[in-house]
């Protein structure tokens, strides 16, 4: 017996020989099991993240096998270190080269809220430009939490109507970071 | 070659500059003096170009501010004779409304970036510089933040308000 464990199907109407499901239900699970990473690592919880990604705690079984260095093919940016103002526009142009949709996951308490760096040359929180789906604690946070952050990131996905990046909310949500 | 003493370096200053240059001490042997911004190029020029001193390498160029002070803001130098395996520092106070001071850049290419890291921190304006711009920060940024007017906290920095804390 193998013990592979696979991804239940969504909720839908089965019957000999054919499955009905609702299409956003369908492209949340497969978009949420093989998200594309771009690692953005500045400093310790950069660390973390290598441990993360290597064979022992194995980013790759929740479908992150493939880390995109190119954010025009990423899913999802995980900002992990102090990210100081002068590097602020650099993030920022990262995001916008991102294609929609995309999630943004803020490792660590520097990329969280400036963390001990409260001072006049780092960003108190990426969060000041540009929109965070996940936050992960810690200081540098470990494997396990990274993982813990991952894996709410994929039930967002999952979760996330087809619409919703069409939705006025959403468009007022980029548009209070200054983006179009 | 051995080491000069700070003895034969403050004859030796004392004969070229007598008057113009102060001596403010010898901390852990490292004997620091004190100039104005008419004489300190100079006086640099004289430490790095006599034969016997050959003061060539300059270590630092950076800043001090105290604000209970009237010349508030200091400019120091630090020399290293590579020749005699010694050092020396010098030091410049300005005050806070003119901190105008020529460039280094005209003894060493190396003080180009330490000057601007000086202007980018202090606001220490060196005259004659070819380049004068922040290296550091953000080029929009304000404030010269090492000075003692600025808080070293970022304003706006939320999870440190009182309220969180019950306060």
């Amino acid at each position: 017996m193998s013990d592979i464990q696979l991804v239940d199907a969504p909720a839908g109407v089965e019957g000999a020989g054919f499955f009905a499901t609702s299409l956003d239900k369908a492209i949340g699970i497969a978009r949420s099991n093989s998200l594309w990473p771009l690692p953005f690592a500045t400093s310790c919880c950069g660390i973390e993240f290598m441990a993360t990604m290597a064979s022992h705690y194995d980013l790759s079984r929740f479908g992150a096998e493939r880390l995109s260095f190119s954010p025009r093919q990423a899913d999802l940016l995980m900002v992990m270190g102090t990210i100081a103002k002068k590097m602020g526009p650099v993030l920022r142009q990262v995001y916008l080269q991102m294609a929609e949709p995309r999630w943004v996951i803020a490792v660590g308490a520097c990329a969280s809220s400036g963390g001990i760096f409260d001072t006049y040359s780092v960003l108190q929180g990426i969060d000041e430009i540009i929109p965070v789906d996940v936050y992960v604690p810690g200081c540098p946070p470990r494997p396990e939490a990274i993982i813990d952050g991952f894996m709410n990131i994929q039930k967002l996905v999952k979760t996330e109507t087809l619409r919703r990046r069409n939705e006025p909310q959403y468009q007022k949500l980029l548009a209070s970071y200054g983006i179009q | 070659m051995g080491k000069i003493t700070n003895e034969e370096l403050l004859s030796k200053i004392g004969a070229q500059f007598s008057n113009k240059v102060t001596t403010i001490g010898e901390p852990f042997g490292l004997l620091t003096l004190e100039t104005t911004r008419e004489h300190i190029i100079d006086v640099l020029a004289y430490l790095k170009t006599d034969p016997t001193l050959q003061f060539i390498y300059l270590t630092d160029i950076t800043a001090i501010h105290y604000p209970e002070q009237e010349k508030a803001i200091g400019v120091i130098y630090h020399l290293h004779s590579l020749v005699h395996n010694t050092r020396i520092r010098l030091k410049v106070f300005l005050t806070d409304g003119d901190v105008h001071i020529p460039t280094a850049t005209v003894l060493w290419n190396g003080a180009n970036w330490m000057e601007r890291e000086t202007y980018d921190f202090f606001g220490v304006i060196f005259d004659g510089h070819p380049d004068l711009r922040r290296i550091l920060n953000v080029d929009d940024m304000t404030a010269h933040p090492m000075r003692k007017e600025f808080p070293l906290e970022d304003p706006n920095r939320v999870d440190k308000k009182d309220y969180f804390f019950g306060r």
